[in-house]
């Protein structure tokens, strides 16, 4: 595994490796001094063209972890915002002599296409609409915590599946791992061969969540309505909205999850959010065990 | 006067794939037609042995770019694209930089075109004034001036104001004018990347519905028949447009279609890896749509291959696919790609070749001297072409200024060897001459 452009790319037995790591590397955030030797003189450059604080700081901190020299290149008052081409960009960490690339981009596919530009390793931290591997690996690491196994468990990913990057990680890596999906959504926000996903599509949440052993919420974001996506952001939450009475018919060992930012009464209500079932704070946690464990696998060679 | 000028003995061709003949081609017509026919004195003889000679190639859609871009095309590279494929005629487009939706700037391509003599340019006037949709440009002036434009094509945009397209359709009638239709619903194809399904699913990107293509169509034949206007129609690239098109010819409607070398082709699969040398207006479709197209063009409902060849700079694809061009350059492989999938498959005959690539296009564009076949006394636009000289494309090799081909590391089996423009060769032994 040379790169981490999508979970697609992943076979159980891969995945499996990534998420064992990660438990391994969870233990050193409980130690008193939280730094490996590991990648002591390797270069990692965050290239970040969309503003996540969220994800650039899991990157960074799970790559000083592990000792690596961590570059932040950020699009805005770089050359990039003077018109700087990926390409240039690419070759110019190239030059500096970038291990790896963290990338997360709005574009679909920069991820893939910076891969062809650079000799290093190239991480995909969100591209576009397409997936987010690592958002969808820390999930699956989080829901194996919590729940034991992946095989057989019943997950739910509610919400704007048609922008989500995460939903598409997701639905590969958990069917890959033996899960099973199935996506909840109004029609608008699938895609249109949702049908061919290897997942089961309802557009009733209230009829999956007993049947659900983790329900994931995506973020909706209220321009979505202008769009003509849903009328208005209350009947989006009347229909998919997670509230503290749909929690109750959840089974009592179901988790809720959500990959962040949430939008407080839209897809998720308070109560859910800081009820103890809610495992978002538990996610960015294990979202740098999981990067340390991806870092690891991919630059940890000699 | 250059020594080229001829004349000219063809030794041994095989027009339209029939059997072998010499054709002699004096003083820009073909002079005589036969077997074993004398080489007269000053006469130079090309040995055509088991080359196919079809009637000089007329391409209804080429961008060359020329004014404004001329960093991806300009008239001249352009035109000698036109000739290494065979074309002694293109249909230049309007989405220049200024538009040519004036008499002054469609004469100044025609100019251009005529001084460089390689083949015969013919611009394409834009329907609305700037592309934009809004109000018809000058078509009658465009029309009896000296490029004769009889073309007219917001290509690289939808004439999608129903009310405007009616209007353009009854007014070039005055002219024998066609309205050239970019078929694109701009509601359902805001930000759209690629076909809309599986692939563009899975990858994330915007999908572009066929059903935008298709409604346009759909619209687009219900008007002109209602007007009595001729439509054509752009680089249908569906199988449910075929099926439109199909249906308005049997109710009568004056409709003719055209379909893109890399439609009968390539399919959205190839978007899998993001490489922009894919993305193009209309988008790369299905296997589908793909044999939809190929059994289109056999049966006639689409009368045209027409190469929608566009040119980009290196720079507008080596970047994210989001932000890359739209568009494929695709003069030189046109025949050979025709070959490939319409003449090897068994679909297409030689001479339905020579119909859909020259005749056919010459008639629509109301084209004089270009598409009337290979017959004594006929001008002499001839192209030899060796079906069986597989070439490795490579976009760097080509005599177009850019190299944006999507048949790249590909082997198309046909090459051609020889083009004369009114019995001037532009193209002798495989090389611009």
């Amino acid at each position: 595994m040379r790169h981490l452009l999508s979970t697609g790319d992943l076979d159980r037995d891969q995945a499996t490796l990534i998420l064992d790591t990660a438990t391994e590397l969870a233990q050193v955030g409980d130690r008193s001094v939280k730094k490996l030797p590991t990648l002591r003189g390797r270069t990692v450059v965050n290239l970040f063209y969309e503003d996540s604080t969220r994800t650039r700081t899991s990157f960074e901190l799970a790559a000083k972890r592990l000792s690596a020299d961590v570059i932040n290149f950020s699009a805005k008052g770089s050359s990039v915002s003077k018109g700087e081409s990926l390409k240039d960009t690419a070759l110019t960490l190239q030059a500096m002599g970038a291990d790896g690339v963290v990338i997360r981009h709005s574009a679909s596919g920069a991820a893939h296409r910076l891969s062809h530009w650079v000799d290093g390793s190239v991480l995909n931290a969100g591209d576009g609409t397409h997936e987010h591997p690592t958002q969808a690996l820390l999930d699956a690491f989080t829901m194996r915590n919590r729940l034991g196994t992946l095989a057989g468990l019943r997950v739910a990913v509610v919400g704007d599946v048609l922008h989500s990057r995460v939903a598409r990680s997701n639905v590969l890596l958990l069917t890959t791992l033996g899960a099973e999906v199935t996506l909840v959504a109004p029609p608008t926000l699938l895609p249109v061969s949702v049908g061919t996903w290897p997942c089961e599509v309802s557009y009733d949440l209230d009829a999956v969540l007993p049947k659900s052993d983790v329900v994931m919420m995506l973020r909706v974001q209220g321009e979505r309505m202008n769009e003509s996506f849903f009328p208005s952001v209350r009947e989006y939450s009347r229909h998919y909205g997670l509230d503290g009475e749909r929690l109750g018919r959840m089974p009592e060992h179901a988790i809720v999850m959500h990959p962040g930012p949430m939008v407080r009464g839209v897809e998720i209500s308070a109560e859910v959010a800081d009820s103890p079932r809610c495992t978002v704070t538990e996610q960015v946690a294990n979202g740098v065990s999981l990067r340390m464990a991806v870092l690891y696998l991919l630059l940890g060679g000699s | 006067m250059p020594d080229n000028h001829g004349p000219y003995l063809i030794r041994g061709a095989r027009p339209l794939g029939g059997d072998p003949v010499d054709l002699l081609l004096r003083d820009g017509t073909v002079a005589q037609i036969g077997n074993d026919l004398e080489v007269p004195e000053g006469v130079q003889v090309v040995d055509a042995e088991g080359l196919i000679a079809l009637p000089g190639l007329v391409d209804l859609h080429t961008h060359l770019r020329e004014p404004g871009r001329e960093d991806a095309e300009t008239v001249e590279t352009g035109s000698r694209s036109a000739a290494m494929g065979g074309f002694t005629a293109v249909h230049a487009m309007a989405n220049t930089h200024p538009v040519a939706d004036t008499a002054g700037v469609v004469e100044q391509v025609w100019h251009l075109g005529r001084e460089i003599g390689l083949c015969d340019v013919r611009p394409v006037g834009a329907v609305t004034v700037g592309l934009a949709g809004a109000q018809l440009s000058e078509i009658g002036a465009m029309a009896d001036s000296a490029a004769q434009v009889r073309v007219f094509s917001d290509d690289g945009k939808c004439v999608s104001d129903a009310l405007l397209m009616r209007r353009a359709l009854e007014y070039a009638k005055a002219f024998d004018g066609v309205v050239a239709q970019h078929a694109q619903e701009p509601r359902l194809t805001e930000g759209a990347q690629m076909n809309e399904g599986c692939v563009s699913d899975r990858l994330g990107l915007p999908g572009w519905p066929a059903v935008a293509e298709e409604a346009i169509i759909a619209r687009d034949c219900l008007l002109a028949q209602h007007v009595g206007s001729r439509l054509h129609v752009c680089h249908v690239s569906t199988k449910g447009s075929v099926d439109i098109i199909r249906w308005a010819k049997e109710r009568g409607c004056d409709v003719t279609a055209e379909v893109t070398p890399h439609h009968l082709l390539l399919t959205d699969e190839l978007v899998e890896g993001y490489d922009p040398i894919y993305k193009v207006n209309p988008p790369l479709r299905t296997e589908e749509d793909v044999l939809a197209l190929r059994e289109g063009l056999a049966d006639g409902t689409i009368d045209v291959v027409a190469t929608d060849h566009a040119p980009h700079p290196v720079e507008a694809k080596e970047t994210e696919w989001s932000n890359a061009a739209m568009g494929m350059v695709g003069l030189e492989t046109a025949l050979a790609v025709v070959q490939r999938t319409m003449v090897d498959t068994g679909l297409l005959t030689w001479e339905q070749v020579a119909d859909r690539m020259s005749a056919a296009p010459a008639r629509i564009g109301r084209l004089d001297g270009h598409g009337r076949g290979l017959s004594e006394s006929g001008p002499a636009n001839v192209v030899l072409y060796d079906p069986a000289a597989p070439v490795d494309v490579d976009g760097t090799a080509m005599v177009t200024k850019s190299s944006n081909t999507p048949f790249r590391g590909m082997t198309l089996p046909g090459q051609v060897r020889a083009t004369f423009l009114r019995g001037v060769p532009t193209v002798l032994e495989g090389k611009n001459a």
